[in-house]
């Protein structure tokens, strides 16, 4: 790296921090001012505290394991229902007609507004929280998974058929590489939306352990630094599935088959 | 054969090339609507055979009466008006952050490096993560809602707004200043009709998570009025009809701003403007 570039990157980094360290003296301000209660807007100081010490004790990863748990099975869930459902729905032109009413009324439906429904209908716990994860996702996922089939050109499948190939590989070797640019963007969005969800789901369901629990939880003893130590957590695991995971399953495929530039 | 029956035979080999033609629209609009009666008759077989008590699997008739009494004492209407006011005054204060925010962005690299890392790092929370420490700060009701949507919408809005300045064909700004336009008129006749199909998309999205988090938000931190708190009053007394009803208003209202208020305002901007690639469904 030539010398300049590398000063270019040190002003970048230096100006990346700005923001923080304006953010950081903002919250010092209010706090040292007064403007909400100690008890109830800790200092930055205790926060950073109170996050080693939850870390070191386990409770951040008990509670990020169980969040993680639910996670993945509602996503499983809602990936392997949502992507049948669309592909069904893509192929097939009756299933499509009769499905896509329904799945256009429900897709806008927040599914946080089934959590009370689901409590009355499931109980509490880990079940009803990971199919109400799995219901709010499969939507959005099945809407993309659809319209991914349904973007696959014909001419594709034309030639295919004109090479003598039968429903069956035109459907493994054409229809899904071809949607599945959409089938990751619908999973994606899905992932993100479960892990949206999935945090209030917990504060509504009363999960035994959990990331939404622990706020909810210690909102009622006003460990505001439990809360805000929890949501730094919350934020980071979020933005790691989102670049680790799926920036990673795109470059195995659809960015290597050059359908896509990375 | 003549030139006009080639072109026909043509046309006639394209059809039929085709691999799948269209249904005209009736049959399309009859399966949609067999779908929906067996998915009702089903459940209607389900809620009065009584595996669970009809209390919490409520037949038809009464979820739909229950929504009749709530559109006649007009409490339906007050709860509606209230999630939506939130809504509006959310995006709103969302829009005035956004906007000016992603121009900076979108026009000046320095905002560009300051801005983004906060951004990376406050948009993967989700809003509703932080309702119980603003209830704490700022009680249950009005503010603390209104900033969970403010929250919700405010980051993918600047998102879209500055990857749409950002974007912006650097071919057209050349060309308008090479015509002498400068600050507001370079502004208003390049930057803002070039970047808004991607504003629109960002203001589109930005209702989808606002919408999530009020209902969410007004479950949460249950303020007076609201569906979210319709929902949440209606599980303490076991009224799944009203529930289900509330559920039922909420998926008309989403589908209403999905379907008709964005398209009307994408035709009345971006089509008119000939932007077309941004309204492309």
């Amino acid at each position: 790296m030539s010398p300049q570039g590398g000063l270019l990157r040190l002003s970048g980094l230096l100006l990346g921090g700005v923001a923080f360290v304006v953010l950081a003296l903002a919250w010092q301000g209010a706090y040292w001012a007064n403007v909400f209660p100690p008890k109830l807007f800790p200092s930055l100081a205790t926060v950073a505290d109170t996050l080693v010490r939850l870390t070191a004790n386990g409770t951040m990863l008990v509670s990020a394991g169980a969040t993680l748990f639910r996670l993945l099975f509602g996503f499983l869930l809602a990936g392997v229902v949502g992507v049948v459902v669309g592909l069904l729905m893509g192929r097939v032109q009756g299933i499509e007609d009769a499905l896509l009413p329904i799945v256009s009324f429900m897709y806008p439906i927040p599914g946080i507004a089934y959590a009370p429904l689901f409590v009355l209908w499931f109980g509490l716990g880990d079940a009803p929280a990971i199919l109400l994860v799995a219901v709010a996702t499969s939507f959005t996922v099945i809407i993309n998974t659809w319209k991914g089939v349904k973007s696959v050109k014909p001419i594709w499948i034309r030639s295919a058929l004109a090479m003598g190939a039968r429903e069956r590989s035109i459907f493994v070797k054409v229809i899904l590489p071809g949607a599945l640019p959409y089938v990751l963007t619908g999973l994606r969005l899905g992932l993100a939306s479960a892990w949206r969800i999935l945090v209030a789901v917990e504060m509504l369901m009363s999960v035994t352990r959990g990331l939404g629990w622990l706020i909810f939880g210690s909102q009622q003893f006003l460990n505001t630094d439990v809360m805000l130590a929890t949501i730094a957590v919350i934020g980071i695991v979020g933005m790691l599935l989102e670049r680790q995971v799926f920036l990673r399953l795109e470059q195995a495929t659809i960015v290597r088959w050059g359908m896509m530039s990375a | 054969m003549n030139v006009a029956q080639q072109r026909i035979a043509a046309i006639e080999v394209a059809e039929l090339a085709t691999p799948r033609r269209r249904p005209p629209r009736l049959v399309a609009l009859v399966r949609g609507a067999i779908a929906i009666a067996v998915l009702l008759a089903a459940w209607e077989y389900f809620a009065r055979s009584g595996i669970f008590s009809r209390a919490i699997t409520p037949p038809l008739e009464t979820i739909f009466s229950a929504l009749v009494a709530m559109i006649a004492d007009g409490s339906i209407f007050k709860h509606t008006l209230a999630t939506m006011l939130r809504v509006a005054i959310g995006l709103l204060i969302a829009l005035a952050v956004a906007i000016p925010l992603g121009m900076l962005m979108g026009r000046h690299p320095v905002w560009e490096r300051i801005l983004r890392p906060p951004l990376a790092v406050l948009m993967p929370i989700p809003s509703l993560a932080w309702v119980p420490l603003v209830v704490l700060w700022f009680g249950i009701g009005n503010v603390a809602t209104v900033l969970i949507v403010v929250y919700a919408s405010t980051f993918s809005l600047l998102y879209n707004v500055w990857m749409g300045v950002k974007t912006v064909n650097p071919i057209w700004v050349r060309a308008a200043q090479a015509m002498n336009a400068q600050g507001s008129r370079l502004f208003r006749h390049v930057i803002w009709p070039a970047a808004l199909p991607s504003i629109i998309t960002g203001i589109r999205l930005a209702f989808g998570r606002a919408w999530i988090a009020v209902i969410g938000g007004e479950l949460l931190a249950s303020p007076q009025w609201g569906l979210g708190k319709l929902i949440f009053d209606a599980k303490e007394y076991l009224n799944a009809d009203t529930m289900l009803a509330a559920l039922f208003v909420i998926g008309i209202i989403g589908l209403f701003f999905e379907r008709v208020v964005f398209q009307l305002l994408e035709r009345a901007t971006v089509n008119r403007w000939g932007m077309a690639s941004g309204a492309r469904r």
